[in-house]
């Protein structure tokens, strides 16, 4: 949810100035790129990246169709809207995978970018993905990063390779036979955060990616950067060649600017975004949808694979049975709500659904100890009360309060909020929803 | 590929120092064009684009009551300018026994500046516990130990996953005990907009105000330089909830300028307090003003 809100409102309140207009003028489409160039500013995209996007919008904008057609307004925002997808690669940049395994990944950035943490969560998604990876602890500077690794790797289910603070390229090169020989067939390392300046780290670096050769150079990026972001993700280019970048952080109330500079200064594509604490918390990179987010248009198509993913179809058809007969009671409530956490929480799919940018929404509204309690309250009833809630009675009321630590109120209130999600559902049968709606 | 040539070009550009640009922008007069290149320079410090609009502001109306000679008087107005900006917040006093807690978001190095700021009391001959409230992040304690170790000063630790409060409780009973001048208590990175995290943190202010009233209790928040505009939304939310005394700025060793503290300065009346400008024990300095400008310029 909080990806972009604050860029998408913006450029929101600046294109529905515009739609007011029949026609456009030349002058207004001029004061409304002015007003662009400040949201995209405000959003630490990089100053000359922005002030060529603009160049560039305003020049299509300005040609003599646009400002004859019906709905100018609604041109500009096409123009934008694709200007947007080209600045940020076009299409989705997959992994490189070796012809003869192991594939080899090094990361790199600067200190605190999250390398470590991500290096969990890349591990947990190749392994999601049927892949057997080997995580190299490679930062042997920062005091307790080889158990950092450790924790995270046993978290991942993934094993961690370590040499202790031993030179990393000879770590490095042992990693990849032991990959080998235990079948390993992707090999992550780890790296320490380093400075693009750090001449002496830098070319540790240089030594390891001439030594073992890696399939991918990843340059992990925290998505809150500033100006300066593009300096780093230059340098770090200049001296590596890196393949791709990694943006963390995403799930702040950051702008993200970055995701728009970095693409056009390096030429090199962002593949994954990290948008949480859990494991779980890294998709991969699409920038047409970023751009329909950065517009508030939603994502519809990450929230069906979210959704994919998160429900199977043997539950989608239970559910969708039942809601044409009725019959929905509040254990399958209490699925929904799991399913909703699978798909990285409520917040996280509001910020996907079209036309939700524009609702304010705090990400506290959604907080998810909320839905714990919801859970523990229909945990805490019988199987016949999860049936028949009607049969809940006052005396029934209070065991359950007791029962899952909440109160009477709160139980009322979960209990009206099912009964108005079943008058929702009959009103939507027959009509084909998407399983989590609610 | 004209529009990549482009972009590094005017990278490059504002890499040089700002004199020379200023020569070169002088060269062309002083018209719209001068002020909306000086804006760009500062907004690529990272100065908010608000913040740079009203130091231009102020340059151009300077300029209409007197002449602007030469590129030197500019360059001395616009260090005046953005130094008494900086200058505005009230610099904290520090005074024993006194507590300094350390908040921020993930990455931007507080277990690290607990570490030199640690060593620092110690030069200053003072006693110094560290309280390992970070019991989030996997091993937090363990580099925390690292520090101490270094800066030869105590350690106060539960296990991962237990209450940070609790741990607060008991670095704060062992420096009642032991009369130690300093408790630095490190606690978890958390993104400003998770709100249980902040609720969290509010627990540990509680049980600092309720358990040592005595002590002086300051709150810094730790930035990392190369955050952009978003510092503006940390320190505001940070210090909605601990109300902040003043900020650590850290990784100033890079390329990044940090310039979003004018901002910070200027609207939150929040103080720049120290420093960090490298990962060594003594990579900390007092904050000054001067020298930080003439770094932004």
């Amino acid at each position: 949810m909080a990806i972009f809100s604050s860029l998408s409102e913006r450029l929101n309140h600046i294109f529905s100035k515009l739609t007011k207009h029949g026609k456009l003028t030349e002058l207004e489409i001029k004061g409304a790129m002015r007003e662009v160039r400040i949201a995209l500013l405000e959003a630490d995209v990089n100053i000359f990246v922005a002030k060529k996007f603009i160049a560039d919008v305003s020049e299509k904008a300005v040609g003599q169709e646009i400002l004859k057609s019906l709905n100018p307004a609604q041109q500009v925002i096409k123009i934008v809207n694709e200007e947007l997808i080209a600045l940020m690669g076009s299409t989705n940049a997959k992994l490189e995978i070796a012809d003869r395994p192991p594939t080899v990944i090094m990361m790199c950035g600067l200190q605190g970018a999250g390398k470590t943490t991500l290096c969990g969560k890349l591990a947990a998604l190749l392994k999601k993905q049927g892949k057997k990876p080997l995580l190299v602890a490679g930062d042997i500077y920062r005091p307790a990063a080889i158990n950092q690794l450790q924790v995270v790797g046993g978290k991942a289910g993934v094993p961690v390779f370590e040499k202790g603070t031993q030179n990393l390229v000879k770590t490095a090169k042992q990693a990849i036979d032991e990959a080998r020989s235990m079948g390993n067939d992707v090999v992550i390392i780890d790296t320490a955060g380093r400075l693009h300046i750090d001449e002496a780290l830098m070319q540790e670096l240089e030594n390891i990616k001439n030594e073992v050769h890696p399939n991918e150079i990843l340059l992990t990026v925290d998505a809150m950067t500033g100006q300066d972001a593009v300096n780093v993700a230059e340098t770090f280019n200049k001296r590596l060649d890196v393949t791709g970048v990694i943006l963390t952080k995403l799930d702040g109330d950051t702008r993200g600017g970055a995701c728009l500079s970095i693409k056009a200064v390096t030429g090199k594509p962002i593949k994954f975004i990290g948008v949480g604490e859990k494991l779980t918390d890294l998709e991969p990179f699409y920038p047409d949808r970023m751009a329909s987010r950065i517009l508030g248009m939603g994502d519809v198509l990450s929230l069906i694979e979210k959704a994919q993913e998160a429900v199977t179809e043997e539950q989608a058809k239970r559910l969708e049975k039942k809601m044409r007969e009725a019959s929905f009671t509040l254990e399958d409530y209490l699925e929904q709500f799991d399913s909703l956490k699978k798909m990285g929480g409520i917040a996280s799919v509001m910020g996907m659904m079209p036309g939700m940018g524009k609702l304010k929404i705090k990400e506290s509204d959604f907080d998810e100890k909320k839905i714990e309690r919801i859970k523990a309250i229909i945990l805490s009833m019988t199987p016949k009360e999860r049936e028949k809630p009607e049969i809940i009675n006052s005396s029934r009321k209070k065991r359950i309060a007791a029962g899952s630590g909440t109160n009477v109120q709160e139980i009322n209130q979960l209990l009206k909020q099912f009964e108005q999600t079943k008058v929702m559902m009959k009103q939507l049968r027959g009509g084909k929803k998407l399983p989590f709606m609610r | 590929m004209g529009l990549f040539g482009k972009i590094i070009g005017a990278l490059k550009k504002t890499k040089d120092n700002i004199s020379g640009k200023l020569s070169a922008l002088f060269a062309k007069g002083l018209g719209d064009d001068f002020y909306d290149e000086l804006e760009e320079i500062l907004i690529s410090a990272d100065i908010s684009v608000t913040t740079a609009e009203d130091i231009v502001e102020q340059i151009r109306a300077e300029a209409k009551k007197e002449k602007l000679k030469d590129k030197e008087y500019v360059i001395d107005l616009l260090k005046d300018v953005i130094e008494d900006t900086l200058l505005q917040a009230e610099q904290p006093d520090i005074q024993y026994p006194a507590v300094i807690m350390l908040v921020g978001v993930n990455g931007v190095g507080k277990t690290t500046t607990i570490g030199k700021l640690a060593n620092y009391f110690v030069r200053e001959k003072k006693s110094v516990t560290l309280a390992a409230a970070d019991t989030f992040r996997a091993a937090a304690a363990d580099q925390l130990t690292v520090w101490a170790e270094r800066a030869k000063v105590r350690i106060v630790k539960h296990e991962e996953g237990s209450d940070p409060s609790a741990v607060v409780y008991d670095a704060i009973a062992s420096a009642k005990a032991k009369k130690t001048d300093v408790v630095i208590v490190d606690t978890a990175g958390r993104l400003h907009v998770k709100a249980n995290l902040m609720e969290e943190l509010k627990k540990m202010d509680r049980v600092v105000g309720r358990d040592y009233p005595e002590a002086h209790f300051y709150k810094f928040l730790v930035l990392d330089a190369t955050t952009g505009q978003n510092a503006l939304s940390q320190a505001r939310i940070f210090d909605e909830a601990v109300d902040l005394d003043g900020i650590v700025l850290t990784k100033l060793d890079g390329t990044a300028k940090g310039g979003f503290v004018v901002s910070l300065c200027g609207e939150l009346q929040i103080p720049v307090v120290f420093v960090g400008t490298g990962e060594k024990l003594d990579d900390l300095q007092p904050f000054d003003a001067e020298e930080f400008t003439e770094g932004i310029l």
